[in-house]
């Protein structure tokens, strides 16, 4: 492999694993809030223990989302050096403003939310958490805007100078319609994420205690029964939403990235009305469209892109020859090109990945809404379900949105190539600003650099995987215990809890207690 | 002044205060072997930075996203050329995150102890590593006409990367240990005090090194007044910290940081990466930036941004004021429990 195909494995391997850890502080952050929110609001000892255990797995989960999030920025400049001068002009105060805006919020507010238990009055505590959760929202933003600019780039002309797009116009940038549909989606999605851990986790504890012969009138009883109809509702409704937020973003990548879309489809040839395709079979290796063969309904694809069940919608084939009339058969024979230079130009992304991610995305999404709509009838009425095949099922799928999550972001990725800038057809072709993949790594940087990155950071993520599943594992499995807020012997009442230490009279250790939290 | 040479001002002061703010919790987390002979002397010194590393390493972040953002052409030339020392910040910095919060999430001591010991080695090398990047990079870099690096992957260290790496440690240890002294009480901060006291005068040498020899290269008038102020600041935290005061022991090593970045940012204006290969071949401040239009948009955001950003975190390092001390409560069970 040369410099470009480890750089671009390196990135989507560094950026999937980094989008695992975010959409669970996204999502878990907000429902911590609302449990924090509801326990200052009513007093409630349920609520104080649902903050804390599920703040405390919010938590073990944030800090790898910042550690891998590090990688991220360094990386357009590390490995994608041409990329980030050819974009600097726009990309980089995206970032700037990302950091400046909400990096600071979020992590100088969680640190106050963390140690100040105990410690500032409550209701600024609780505005502390507040703080750091809109600080991750508004991050998400300014990465989704410029990630959307990628995609769709807006409020540029192109300098005659350099070729490179010059910025004019930031709030068009901000407001990109591409970037509203990403982020409604991508903030939807991340809830899906926190909804079915709750669903999975608290299902699992209600089941346990009912075979133990735990008295349902407990307060623990009631953290996991509101901590599974909490959950479910917010997981139905998210998905409601993914539904809706993605056929918006659906129809506008139909208008901007058409071949993306109709890669999606495996939709060959230009269809009016189009058929929408369920199953396809053939050989996707290939990369030609008419290698493979689908199961299609009517109709369907029509309305998908453009709401009605007439409009034609543009084959894989056309687009192919289209793109290739406007941008080029073959790569310039420019040494900026690599290895790519005088290569033909695929501009149909690879179908394998582009058709079954879809299908898994949404796929993922729907078992996760049917799991929700599942644990929301079996404990209705104050049932507890006792069924393994549900609970552990429940349980399993809290993987589904994570998958769900990961595959709707190799799918956009994907399916923008070969551009990493792709050209907007909202502008006249002359004015457009693109930039091809095999443009953008850096030139001076030898393959045994990136490999030496590549493996490092992949035995690293590996290991903290595995140990951040373990430390999750455990300490969900441990349950709740204490959380009432009340001294439990061996801790400071002021002062914050102290979990570090051992210690209690009856030789219990401090760290079976859920209310320790920091240091 | 025009907008890029404020902007080359505020990338100076982003990095002079990540180096100022993180350079505290890193040295306190490389001297957990050494000041910390206890578990609860290494528990009271991790409490002391537990708020404020994740708010300290932002300043990082923004730093690195001010160069992309307003110097595109200096981050991807400057990134590239230095790219394993950088990758290995990266390394440091992850694994210290993690362990940081992962540390208190099981009990056992073999658990304590190995965290602990990744905290202090993942600060070590990201310490190390941003001083290699940073030394490396005042005194030249061999890069050619287009900003790419000639030869191989490690082309871009020299004696000047061992002075840097030397200098932020240097600087961080005394600074931890400075820190430390004022906040926590008991054994710890007697170690700390004496442990500032005998070392400051050697720490703080490379760094004096470093920015004379960038001053030397290039420099001013200016930066040589700035580096005799870094010098003295120097002398004088050295003085304090021998009388035992510690406030102002930490403000002067603080003024000794300040005016050493002072002068290598000053000093290297307007070359923000110079060539080994032929000066031609310098990045300077006017090559490398973006436009007016965007430099204008981001002066206003962070003419609104910065000082609320500043406001908060001032406020956090209020709350969090108070000396710490080994909770008494705690610390039977924990010598028996460890024992």
């Amino acid at each position: 492999m040369d410099v470009l195909d480890v750089a671009r494995w390196q990135f989507g391997i560094t950026t999937v694993y980094h989008f695992l850890m975010v959409p669970l502080t996204i999502g878990l952050g907000i429902l911590v809030v609302v449990m924090h929110t509801m326990w200052v609001r009513t007093d409630k000892p349920e609520w104080l223990r649902m903050t804390r255990f599920w703040g405390r797995i919010y938590l073990i989960n944030f800090v790898l989302g910042v550690a891998t999030g590090l990688v991220q920025e360094f990386q357009f400049g590390l490995a994608w050096s041409e990329y980030s001068r050819f974009v600097g002009d726009v990309f980089g105060s995206l970032l700037a403003l990302e950091a400046l805006l909400a990096f600071f919020l979020e992590s100088t507010f969680l640190g106050l939310w963390i140690f100040g238990w105990g410690r500032i009055p409550k209701k600024v505590h609780l505005a502390a958490l507040w703080a750091a959760v809109i600080g991750s929202i508004v991050s998400a933003y300014f990465i989704i805007a410029a990630n959307s600019w990628m995609q769709h780039p807006v409020g540029v002309e192109v300098d005659d100078a350099t070729g490179r797009p010059l910025q004019v116009d930031f709030l068009a940038v901000l407001t990109n319609n591409t970037a509203l549909a990403a982020f409604s989606h991508a903030i939807v999605a991340a809830l899906m994420v926190a909804g079915a851990l709750l669903v999975g986790i608290g299902l699992w504890h209600l089941r346990k205690r009912k075979l133990a012969g735990r008295s349902p009138e407990d307060v623990d009883h009631s953290v996991w029964r509101r901590s599974v109809r909490l959950g479910g509702y917010v997981s139905l409704a998210a998905f409601l939403l993914t539904a809706v937020t993605g056929d918006w973003q659906g129809k506008l990548m139909y208008e901007q990235q058409p071949l993306k879309m109709s890669s999606a489809e495996a939709l060959c040839e230009t269809e009016a009305p189009a058929s929408f395709s369920i199953f396809a079979f053939g050989k996707f290796g290939s990369n030609e469209c008419d290698d493979v063969h689908s199961i299609t309904v009517p109709y369907i694809l029509s309305y998908l892109a453009h709401g009605d069940f007439s409009t034609a919608v543009p084959g894989v084939n056309e687009l192919q020859e289209e793109y290739a009339a406007v941008y080029g058969e073959t790569y310039p024979d420019d040494p900026s090109f690599g290895a790519k230079a005088g290569e033909p130009i695929d501009y149909t992304p690879l179908l394998a990945v582009t058709y079954w991610n879809f299908r898994l995305m949404i796929g993922m999404g729907a078992l996760s809404a049917g799991v929700a709509a599942y644990a929301l009838w079996s404990t209705r009425k104050g049932r507890v379900p006792t069924s393994r095949i549900g609970v552990y099922g429940a349980l399993l799928a809290v993987a589904a949105p994570f998958v769900a999550n990961a595959s709707g972001w190799i799918f956009t990725e994907m399916g923008r190539q070969p551009f990493v800038v792709y050209p907007n057809p909202d502008v006249p072709v002359e004015d457009q600003v693109y930039f091809f993949t095999a443009q953008a790594v850096s030139p001076g940087i030898s393959a045994a650099e990136v490999w030496t990155s590549l493996i490092t950071l992949t035995l690293v993520y590996g290991a903290l995987a595995v140990v951040e599943l373990w430390l999750i594992g455990r300490f969900v499995r441990r349950g709740v215990t204490t959380g009432d807020g009340a001294p439990v012997p061996g801790h400071t009442p002021e002062g914050g809890p102290d979990d570090d230490v051992p210690g209690g009279s009856d030789g219990r250790r401090a760290d079976d207690d859920v209310l320790s939290f920091a240091y | 002044m025009d907008l890029a040479t404020l902007w080359f001002a505020a990338v100076a002061v982003l990095w002079t205060g990540f180096l100022l703010l993180e350079g505290f919790d890193f040295g306190v987390a490389a001297l957990l072997p050494v000041l910390g002979r206890r578990p609860a002397d290494r528990h009271l010194m991790l409490r002391s930075i537990g708020p404020l590393w994740d708010g300290n390493e932002v300043w990082l972040i923004t730093a690195a996203g001010a160069v992309f953002a307003a110097f595109p052409g200096w981050y991807a030339t400057w990134l590239p050329a230095l790219y394993l020392p950088f990758v290995l910040v990266l390394f440091g910095l992850i694994i210290r995150a993690v362990a940081f919060e992962w540390r208190h999430s099981h009990h056992t001591e073999a658990w304590d102890a190995t965290w602990t010991r990744i905290i202090t080695a993942g600060s070590l090398i990201a310490a190390l590593g941003v001083g290699a990047a940073l030394g490396a990079t005042t005194l030249g870099l061999p890069i050619d006409a287009d900003g790419n690096r000639v030869g191989g992957a490690f082309a871009g260290l020299s004696w000047a990367a061992l002075l840097g790496a030397a200098a932020v440690l240097g600087f961080s240890l005394v600074h931890g240990a400075l820190f430390l002294a004022l906040k926590v009480d008991g054994d710890v901060r007697l170690r700390a005090r004496a442990f500032a006291l005998r070392w400051s005068p050697v720490a703080a040498l490379p760094l004096l090194g470093w920015a004379g020899w960038v001053h030397l290269r290039y420099g001013t008038p200016v930066t040589g007044v700035l580096w005799l102020i870094a010098a003295l600041a120097g002398v004088v935290a050295w003085a304090r910290i021998k009388v035992d005061a510690e406030g102002s022991a930490f403000a002067a090593w603080a003024v000794l940081l300040v005016a050493s970045a002072a002068t290598i940012f000053g000093a290297a204006y307007p070359v923000v990466v110079p060539s080994t290969i032929d000066a031609a071949f310098d990045v300077t401040v006017t090559d490398a930036s973006v436009s007016d239009y965007t430099l204008t948009v981001m002066t206003w955001a962070a003419a609104v941004g910065l000082p609320v950003v500043l406001g908060y975190q001032a406020w956090t390092y209020w709350v969090f004021r108070k000396r710490l001390t080994a909770e008494p409560v705690h610390e039977q069970p924990a010598e028996a429990a460890r024992a």
